[in-house]
């Protein structure tokens, strides 16, 4: 049941007072190998959850930054199995970081749900974020999910209202991942003062830690989310770094991952506890 | 899996999750659940109102030039030999397509839910034209979205956008085509739920516009029903048009499902052949998978990546299909033919020259098949075919593929 690798993290932090960093980076960004070096690299870096995108050629919830990082993955020919041998990989050397995989429904369909299941709760997967499967599509997905112990995680948004909210959080386990704002992802900046009774409703409603993403780009943002929620989510500052690392010929991996610690020290210091 | 199994009520498809069998659904991030569930809300009631109705009529009527005519194509069915070739002539109706049926619907419920802006994807930019003529005829800003490839291939159509208020957003990732236009357009609609209304031009998306379009469009049918019946006096024995995302096929073929006696054909785009990977034949070549909001054939590699789709018609370079052509395929009630670039450019010229009418080749793709069905249906038997467009946009393409210059 490897949804308790969620679970324990979360219960850790609450124990420490302060929330999680979550680092989201694509499988195959910029090639297998790399992609590899940095997931193992971003634990002692400070990410408490590692969220591993899979590529889809037609990422639809993705601002620029994310389309070109998939585009990336896809030339160096990652697929879902790539995906999984990279968690395989990290999870000799790392039992505790719970690894979230996101990306859409396509490729899991293809596979076929519980094949999929079986395969990633064999590499060690923990849940996943599927942007293209809301709560009225998802049934299916979670039974064979479910069946293998992994989390699948939802989505609320600012759309997302009371009348709504109960449908979008059933089922859920693991956390609730609030996307900050209306849009693609790493385009438009969260507001914490908007994002703070968002939170608190989400958390009420669902009894588990509430995860905010989708507009974090800066440490100060970061530190100002975390202060009001239990988990940031950055993805596409990070993806910025290894755009800009390639494109100076510098190390790929020492930038991200410095990156990473940048914000990871913005998340820890913003010492605020889980409620 | 068993089979499904044919409606009693063609009707009451899709059900009340938006799903044709298996196929349809809503597949949406969900920032857009929200709006997609009040689209359906929306039109549910609006379609429910003879007001609606009749105010999308009057329009139909007197702006769009409807009911298209329904012609005897004698020369060309003199020189096939065989059944009686009749062409329902959307071509004729203002903006030279089919599609704008779907946008004089669509604007209307628009502004009845109070939205302010109009979003659109294109492909030939025969949605797009459409949906700048109807937005600046209710004096709507448009944005269309069209892939920077299609912008260079049908120049003509993006002129006339932009003659008619519109901005036309060329997109540049993927293929640069119809599909890439629909993912930036999803993009912009998650970006902007307040005030935009998103005008699919095609059958397919997330619920309820493959259901929605399908009732604009059905005018189509509808109207070929009593047409034919009028000039003789019986039911055409098959209908027969062009498949991309499919709504000028939805729209023809729906009125006709439950005649058993009407045999449906649908011709989708097999490019450069179907054993190339330069074809859109989604039914033919794909297999079932989740994209743009609905689940549908797709054509996809081994990993679930969707592949690039190739037509010389711009119309018809999509990797999907409308959800309900997916249902009517496996049920077998409707057969989908397919038609290589080759194929649709001879019957481009055939139909020009025979018939006096230079048609879309979209359009041109189902005409290629009618040599077969003619002969198939045979002697004393009627054939309706959807002319859906005029061809006008496409005389650079098919210079081009000619090797002359204009």
């Amino acid at each position: 049941m490897t949804k308790d690798r969620i679970d324990r993290r979360f219960a850790a932090l609450k124990a420490e007072g302060r929330a999680a960093f979550v680092a989201y980076v694509m499988a195959g960004d910029p090639d297998a190998a790399t992609a590899l070096e940095i997931v193992k690299g971003l634990p002692a870096a400070g990410a408490d959850i590692i969220e591993l995108g899979f590529p889809f050629s037609d990422p639809v919830a993705e601002g620029p930054t994310i389309q070109r990082a998939s585009q990336r993955a896809l030339e160096q020919k990652m697929t879902l199995n790539g995906t999984l041998d990279i968690v395989r990989a990290f999870r000799e050397s790392d039992q505790d970081t719970p690894i979230i995989l996101m990306g859409y429904l396509n490729p899991l369909v293809n596979r076929g749900f519980e094949t999929f299941a079986k395969q990633a709760n064999d590499a060690g997967v923990d849940g996943l974020i599927v942007v293209d499967c809301p709560p009225e599509e998802a049934d299916p997905l979670s039974d064979a999910l479910e069946a293998e112990g992994l989390s699948l995680i939802r989505l609320a948004t600012p759309t997302t209202d009371d009348a709504r909210l109960p449908a979008v959080i059933r089922r859920t386990s693991g956390f609730v991942y609030y996307v900050s704002v209306a849009g693609v992802t790493g385009v438009k900046e969260a507001d914490a003062d908007a994002v703070a009774p968002a939170v608190e409703r989400i958390r009420k409603a669902s009894g588990l830690p509430v995860a905010v993403g989708f507009g974090i780009r800066t440490a100060e943002r970061a530190a100002a989310v975390a202060r009001v929620s239990d988990a940031a989510v950055v993805g596409s500052a990070l993806i910025d770094e290894i755009e800009a690392a390639t494109k100076l010929n510098e190390n790929v991996t020492e930038k991200v991952l410095l990156k990473a610690s940048e914000l990871a020290k913005a998340v820890r210091s913003a010492r605020v506890g889980t409620k | 899996m068993n089979a499904p199994s044919k409606p009693n009520d063609w009707s009451a498809q899709p059900d009340a999750k938006g799903r044709f069998g298996d196929y349809g659904g809503l597949y949406v991030a969900e920032t857009l659940m929200p709006l997609v569930l009040e689209l359906d809300r929306a039109y549910t009631e609006a379609k429910n109102d003879p007001e609606f109705q009749k105010e999308l009529k009057g329009y139909l009527t007197h702006y769009v030039g409807r009911p298209s005519p329904l012609y005897f194509a004698e020369r060309l069915s003199k020189h096939l030999g065989g059944a009686k070739i009749y062409f329902k002539r959307e071509e004729l109706n203002h903006t030279g397509a089919h599609k704008i049926n779907n946008c004089m619907g669509q604007i209307l419920l628009a502004q009845r839910m109070g939205k302010t802006r109009i979003i659109a994807e294109t492909g030939a930019g025969q949605h797009g034209v459409a949906s700048a003529t109807v937005t600046a005829r209710f004096g709507l800003p448009c944005v269309v979205f069209m892939g920077a490839v299609d912008v260079a291939r049908q120049k003509p159509n993006v002129f006339r956008m932009n003659l008619l208020g519109a901005e036309v957003r060329p997109v540049t990732s993927g293929a640069a085509t119809l599909k890439d236009a629909m993912n930036e357009a999803m993009r912009d609609w998650v970006t902007n739920v307040d005030d935009t209304y998103y005008m699919i031009g095609t059958a397919a998306g997330p619920h309820p516009y493959p259901a929605m379009v399908r009732d604009f469009q059905a005018v189509i049918g509808n109207e070929t029903r009593e047409q034919i019946q009028e000039l003789e006096g019986r039911l055409p024995d098959a209908v027969v048009a062009c498949v991309g995302g499919g709504s000028n096929a939805i729209g023809m073929f729906h009125p006709f499902l439950g005649d058993e006696s009407v045999k449906i054909y649908g011709v989708e785009a097999s490019g450069h052949g179907l054993g190339t990977d330069k074809h859109a034949a989604s039914l033919t070549g794909g297999r079932p998978g989740v994209l743009h909001g609905n689940k549908t054939y797709l054509l996809q590699d081994d990993d679930g990546q969707i592949l690039d789709a190739h037509s010389i018609s711009a119309g018809l370079d999509y990797p999907g299909i409308g959800p309900e052509h997916s249902f009517l395929h496996d049920i077998g009630r409707a057969q989908y033919l397919t038609c290589t670039d080759d194929e649709a450019l001879k019957a481009f010229q055939l139909c020009a020259e025979l018939e006096g009418i230079i048609p879309a080749l979209e359009s041109a793709h189902a005409l290629a098949k009618l040599p077969q069905l003619a002969k198939e249906i045979g002697e004393g038997g009627v054939i309706v075919l959807c002319l859906s467009g005029r061809g006008d946009k496409d005389i650079f393409t098919v210079a081009d593929a000619l090797g002359r210059t204009i």
